[in-house]
């Protein structure tokens, strides 16, 4: 049975967004954004309040998914990276640890070749924090931290999701 | 796959509509998208032809709102229905958390509800995923139509495990809601025993 679920806690939260921000700043780009394979926003740095990001993940984890089949029906295990290249603006896609999506958005202050780079160097940062998340994840499996809220969660809890 | 952050306090969860083509997914998410307040919905996106069919998905984010503090999210995917997209198919079923299976009651769509039912549980598979395990309801779209089959027959046919099942008009709304608060309801007490 593949995971069924991503949990990231405080610290680690914080320590993506803080490669993401250094991420950001170092390749001067616009915003960055780190998203899960299924399409959902796990951080983001930089100029987000001008895209909508909830709609970039969601197809930025379909158009890698679709790549991703492209790649494997040509022989390949995956294609690591993408690129769209608009008039102003311009998108560079890779994969982190296997699991999360990292997107930058840049425009002319930057370049195709530094943002490469600095991608490739916060690469090894972000894989290590998953690796953690994914340790953390796996010793509390099983059995839920004391303070999980989900323990508590009741049916009229449920019910009232549906009734606001 | 459910992504909880606990530092932005958030529950995500995703939700596939699946089913034959032509069955009414879409018109299921446009109803839904109609009826959300503002504050509650992110926008509709259809991947679509020219001609309005499905190409590789619709996608809506809804916000249902807090639960022990945490802002639960769900994202809406259809997939496209025709046969000879099955690739795009299962690319949209990875991660998922429930299914919502949009049947269409016409007679002499019944052939082609079984065999999308057949490929969903296939496509399930391919991700280590069980149809008997995982939150699902079933919908009986199209309840409007002349040419349709009694619900008891429908269920005699398609019902997979005594799953939830509801008879719907997705262009009229009837059903709609009532289907995605079943499968959101199995998510969140799944969410609990795990």
């Amino acid at each position: 049975m593949s995971s069924t679920y991503l949990e990231v806690y405080e610290e680690e939260f914080e320590r993506l967004a803080e490669a993401l921000r250094r991420l950001r700043y170092a390749a001067n780009a616009e915003a960055v954004f780190l998203i899960d394979k299924n399409g959902q926003q796990i951080a983001a740095a930089g100029e987000v309040e001008n895209f909508d990001s909830t709609s970039l993940a969601s197809l930025t984890a379909g158009n890698v998914a679709a790549t991703d089949g492209l790649a494997k029906l040509i022989g390949e295990r995956e294609f690591s990276v993408l690129f769209h290249e608009g008039e102003r603006d311009h998108i560079h896609i890779s994969l982190v640890a296997e699991r999360a999506i990292l997107l930058v958005i840049f425009n002319e202050r930057s370049s195709l070749g530094l943002v490469r780079l600095r991608v490739r160097r916060a690469n090894d940062e972000l894989e290590q924090i998953f690796r953690d998340v994914t340790r953390k994840h796996e010793a509390e499996s099983g059995e839920k931290s004391p303070g999980s809220p989900f323990w508590e969660i009741t049916d009229e809890d449920i019910d009232s999701l549906f009734n606001e | 796959m459910t992504f909880i952050n606990y530092a932005a306090k958030e529950i995500n969860c995703k939700i596939v509509y699946y089913g034959p083509g032509l069955g009414g997914k879409t018109t299921n998410l446009q109803h839904i998208y109609t009826k959300t307040a503002p504050d509650r919905k992110g926008k509709l996106i259809s991947l679509a032809t020219e001609t309005d069919r499905t190409l590789f998905f619709d996608f809506l984010p809804l916000d249902l709102g807090t639960i022990r503090g945490f802002t639960t999210r769900f994202h809406l995917y259809t997939v496209p229905g025709q046969v000879f997209y099955d690739a795009s198919r299962k690319l949209i079923l990875k991660g998922v958390d429930g299914v919502i299976f949009v049947a269409d009651s016409q007679t002499e769509r019944m052939e082609a509800n079984i065999e999308s039912i057949r490929n969903l549980e296939d496509n399930l598979e391919e991700y280590g995923f069980k149809l008997w395990s995982l939150p699902y309801a079933l919908q009986f779209n199209k309840r409007d139509l002349a040419n349709i089959m009694p619900p008891d027959e429908m269920y005699r046919m398609l019902n997979y495990k005594r799953e939830p099942t509801f008879e719907a008009v997705a262009t009229s709304g009837r059903g709609v809601f009532e289907t995605l608060k079943s499968v959101a309801k199995q998510i969140l007490v799944d969410l609990r025993r795990k």
